[in-house]
């Protein structure tokens, strides 16, 4: 089936098999290996990318249901250049360590702090609880998403 | 204005990682990045059944599927199906019970390689599997460690026995001391199985070049050089002749990296077709799949004067190793016994670790392995002795702690693989002093018991030693680029943990250059002749400690070049900045002389381990309508000789204490009398989330360098994990002590706290 999308701001027109995962369709035929794959029932989050804003699990969304949608990954966050404030944040804090909960985590929080700029820690746990990290016990990722709010004050997208 | 870099900053200063820029921006390259041209993917069929006889194996269906290359079984790997040695503490006693790495006869865990699909796509490869009809006939599945010695169902016939092995830790006369004792008390203790789950699951992939005859795994990561020597007696080369690679790596925690089935089955897979192999665990298949970890019951006597002196321990464990022995399966058993003293001085000690085997996932290491059951164990025992001999619990833990004076100090040693190991340095008392100071015990105390807003408050505590820095040697080559940058080559290798980073500060801080001029290479088998892993807390200790000395003499043959282009002697040589070499007024700039081959190599051998310590305590609240137990603080003090970057060392200990929560109260591997697993997803096993532990506090401590490295660095970050089990189990204890309730048996879980209560209450109204 042919499938478009735009992906972090450029057109793609696709052709995929219906029953092929978003997860796939960016990591294994697009090139957009950021985004990961760790549990492939929904639960850890790993795969998390934005669709039309919201954060989404891409391993429970086939790829033919993302049709005409706006996706972000993370690499849809980042620069060559510096690292967006949220991402400086998550260096600073050490809110990461293996990395590969991290795009998730930062797709996720990306969403959150895009719509709740004022977030408190309870609310970031709330939200953050959706996604697994099994190396930094989230403290430091807490740390750092309620550090990286000031950057999203006044509706700015960091 | 370029600031100045002030000499030996690194070290010691919370560096923000070299990692980040890449893992932050999605440009990190995990296994399942990686693709080569005309790739097949695999997949595994898994046996369904724990324990039985396998008849007959139909693929034709599989084949037909249009996209299947192929469909494997035990015949296609020739004559005899290749076995898993033992890498730590081999034993010829223990050879019958390694793994195939496919099944040719029996099955004996559900979970164990059957067959396997190499097809065009990973999809249609995982469609073949459902056409492959294995016909197994069910033998009885034993899953009950405790009651697998009776003999009556044996998982290797032809071993008689389906206990593998007992170790043993002596020290003194124990039998002696126990009938000399005024007091001695006798506990069963119980630690439930749970693993380690790592975020990336398992991958390899694989490549064999048929004109050079050389193979290229990737996906290589914790030992690639031990990994390396095994696939290459497995498939008849020489080691030379393949390169292992090691790529980002998602977690290890011990139990990824080892050599499992997959390790053979891919490469091999890879040389038959002809064609570059990836197969990627899936979770459901990691759960079944890769080691699991911690199950020992244990029996477990003390002998201690009326003062609370103890005299003597004695005790025997079962650890449950499931059907086969792992190339590490043998450590925490080993562990069980050796450390069940933890950080006290016990004169006479007898402990034994039976190694049972049962139709389940097999075992390994997992972070603090045989620590975190022993800590377990000892710690739950002493507040029932403290409390028998009317003690305060933390005055026994102060009276029986090694004194200070006695270190060096010798630990019991193990048989039958002889294990001696003594500790390095510490001052034991000092880290408990700052634990309780910190939680602040004192002011605590009167909430113990006490029910506040409908739950109960209790304190727990426990000290603990945290052994790391395994020999027995690691290299470092450092090269002069011919820009002027340095490159360091080490054989650890990364899980995950910062290496990189802890690496080049250790080198910039010896060559006194900036950090940005230093690139670190590890790993992979490509880059030194030898490497021995990151396991055992180890890849900072001895990969750091070489790179140390290989930075010494790097140091002397630049002075020596720089000497030799000056005409001067290299004493009178002096490098400035890592740009220029200068001496009597004259200089010659670094790039100029890298042209010279300006290389370093160094080794460092160690048999000696450190030890890290310290104590943990926590504050817990029970409520006793649901037996949920929220933790409301928790607070790790640890001494760790020298921190290179507290930054990521905190992050470590944070993460480590978290597992051991999830350990303690959530996370638990369910079998069913059949052997099937029954918590087999990630919606099953209940591993910790972001709101679940909120309130931990780490203090660390560089109080005593380790004697035994050049740097004075201790192996850490497992020491978050060791003591929690007994920490929290002792904090419930306390909480519920109304009661009397007694936890013997992890995890605390909600139902299983609500059934303790239960029971203590109905016993007391009887």
């Amino acid at each position: 089936m042919q499938v478009s999308m735009e992906i972090n701001g450029k057109a793609v027109s696709i052709d995929v098999e219906p029953r092929m995962t978003l997860a796939d369709c960016l990591r294994h035929h697009l090139g957009l290996t950021g985004t990961h794959v760790g549990c492939e029932h929904g639960v850890c989050g790993a795969c998390t990318v934005m669709v039309d804003g919201a954060a989404m699990r891409s391993c429970l969304m086939l790829a033919v249901q993302a049709d005409k949608a706006k996706v972000v990954t993370v690499e849809g966050l980042s620069c060559d250049e510096a690292l967006s404030p949220l991402q400086a944040a998550f260096r600073k804090h050490h809110a990461l360590q293996c990395g590969f909960c991290t795009p998730g985590m930062l797709t996720t929080a990306h969403a959150l702090l895009s719509k709740e700029p004022q977030a408190d820690e309870t609310r970031v746990r709330e939200v953050l609880s959706g996604n697994l990290c099994r190396c930094t016990g989230y403290t430091a990722l807490v740390e750092a998403v309620l550090e990286a709010r000031d950057a999203y004050q006044g509706g700015q997208e960091a | 204005m370029t600031p100045m870099h002030v000499l030996n900053s690194y070290v010691g200063s919370p560096v923000e990682r070299i990692e980040d820029l890449r893992l932050l921006r999605g440009k990190g390259q995990f296994v399942d990045d990686l693709t080569r041209e005309g790739l097949l993917h695999a997949a595994i069929l898994r046996s369904n059944v724990a324990h039985g006889r396998i008849l007959s194996i139909e693929t034709r269906d599989a084949l037909d599927l249009p996209g299947v290359h192929a469909v494997l079984t035990a015949p296609d790997f020739g004559p005899s199906v290749p076995v898993i040695p033992l890498r730590l503490m081999p034993m010829p006693s223990l050879e019958p019970f390694a793994q195939p790495v496919i099944a040719s006869d029996k099955v004996r865990y559900v979970g164990e390689p059957v067959a396997v699909v190499l097809a065009e796509s990973a999809a249609i490869a995982e469609d073949a599997l459902e056409l492959i009809y294995a016909e197994i006939e069910p033998l009885p599945a034993i899953v009950d460690g405790t009651k697998a010695g009776d003999g009556q169902v044996l998982l290797v016939e032809s071993s008689g026995t389906n206990e593998a092995a007992q170790y043993s830790a002596l020290l003194g006369d124990v039998e002696r001391a126990f009938q000399e004792a005024e007091y001695v008390r006798r506990e069963k203790f119980r630690v439930h199985r749970h693993t380690a789950l790592p975020m990336e699951p398992r991958g390899i992939l694989a490549e064999w070049d048929q004109e050079s005859e050389r193979l290229v795994v990737w996906g290589a990561a914790k030992v690639p050089f031990a990994n390396r020597r095994i696939l290459a007696q497995q498939m008849g080369l020489a080691e030379e002749d393949i390169d292992m690679i090691e790529n980002d790596v998602g977690g290890g925690f011990g139990v990824r990296g080892e050599f499992y089935p997959e390790d053979f089955l891919v490469p091999f897979a890879a040389r038959l077709t002809g064609r570059p192999v990836k197969w990627i665990e899936d979770r459901r298949e990691h759960l079944i799949a890769t080691n699991h970890a911690r199950e020992v019951d244990c029996e477990v006597e003390i002998a201690c004067r009326k003062d609370g002196t103890i005299l003597g321990l004695r005790g025997s464990a079962f650890v449950d190793m499931g059907a086969y022995l792992r190339t590490n399966g043998v450590i925490g058993p080993r562990n069980v016994a050796q450390f069940l003293v933890g950080p006290y001085l016990i004169p006479n000690v007898a402990v034994t670790a039976s190694l049972m085997m049962t139709n389940k996932t097999p075992v390994g290491t997992y972070r603090g392995p045989g620590r975190y059951e022993a800590d377990f164990f000892r710690e739950r025992l002493f507040d029932m002795v403290a409390r028998d001999l009317g003690i305060d619990r933390v005055e026994f833990r102060r009276r029986n702690l090694v004194p200070e004076d006695m270190i060096p100090y010798a630990l019991p040693t193990v048989t039958p693989v002889e294990g001696r190991t003594q500790f390095d340095s510490g001052d034991y008392q000092a880290t408990l002093a700052r634990c309780l100071e910190e939680i602040g015990w004192d002011e605590k105390a009167a909430l113990q018991g006490r029910l506040i807003d409908g739950r109960y408050h209790g304190l727990g505590i426990g000290c603990f030693v945290e052994g790391g820095g395994t020999g027995p040697r690691e290299t470092a080559r450092l090269v002069v680029e011919a820009d002027g940058t340095l490159s360091v080559f080490v054989g650890t290798s990364a899980v995950g943990q910062g290496l990189e980073t802890a690496c080049a500060q250790i080198a910039a801080d010896a060559l006194e250059v900036p950090m940005e001029r230093v690139r670190i290479y590890h790993g992979s088998t490509t880059y030194v002749r030898e490497g021995f892993g990151s396991f055992h807390s180890r890849a900072v200790v001895m990969g750091g400690s070489a790179i140390q000395l290989a930075a010494e003499a790097l140091k002397e043959k630049v002075r020596e070049a720089g000497a030799r282009h000056l005409g001067c002697s290299p004493d009178e040589a002096r490098i400035v900045d890592w740009t220029a070499v200068t001496a009597g007024g004259k200089s010659v700039e670094l790039a100029e002389l890298a042209a010279e081959d300006l290389t370093a190599e160094h080794t460092f051998a160690n048999t000696k381990h450190t030890y890290s310590y310290g104590a943990h305590a926590a504050h817990v609240a029970v409520d006793p309508k649901t037996g949920a137990v929220e933790v409301l603080d928790y607070l790790a003090v640890e001494d760790v000789g020298r921190a290179i970057n507290p930054l990521t060392l905190h992050g470590q200990t944070i993460g480590a204490i978290v597992q051991g929560l999830g350990g303690t109260l959530l996370e638990h591997l369910i079998y069913d009398e059949n052997g099937q697993l029954l918590t087999g997803s990630l919606a099953d096993y209940m591993m910790p989330t972001a709101s679940d532990y909120p309130n931990i506090r780490v203090v660390t401590l560089q109080l005593r360098p380790s004697p035994v490295n050049p740097l004075g660095a201790k192996g850490a970050g497992e020491g978050g994990i060791i003591p929690v089990g007994g920490v929290i189990a002792n904090a419930v204890a306390a909480a519920l002590a109304p009661f009397d309730v007694q936890p013997r048996e992890l995890p605390l879980s909600p139902p299983r706290v609500w059934a303790m209560l239960k029971t203590a209450r109905e016993g007391a109204i009887v």
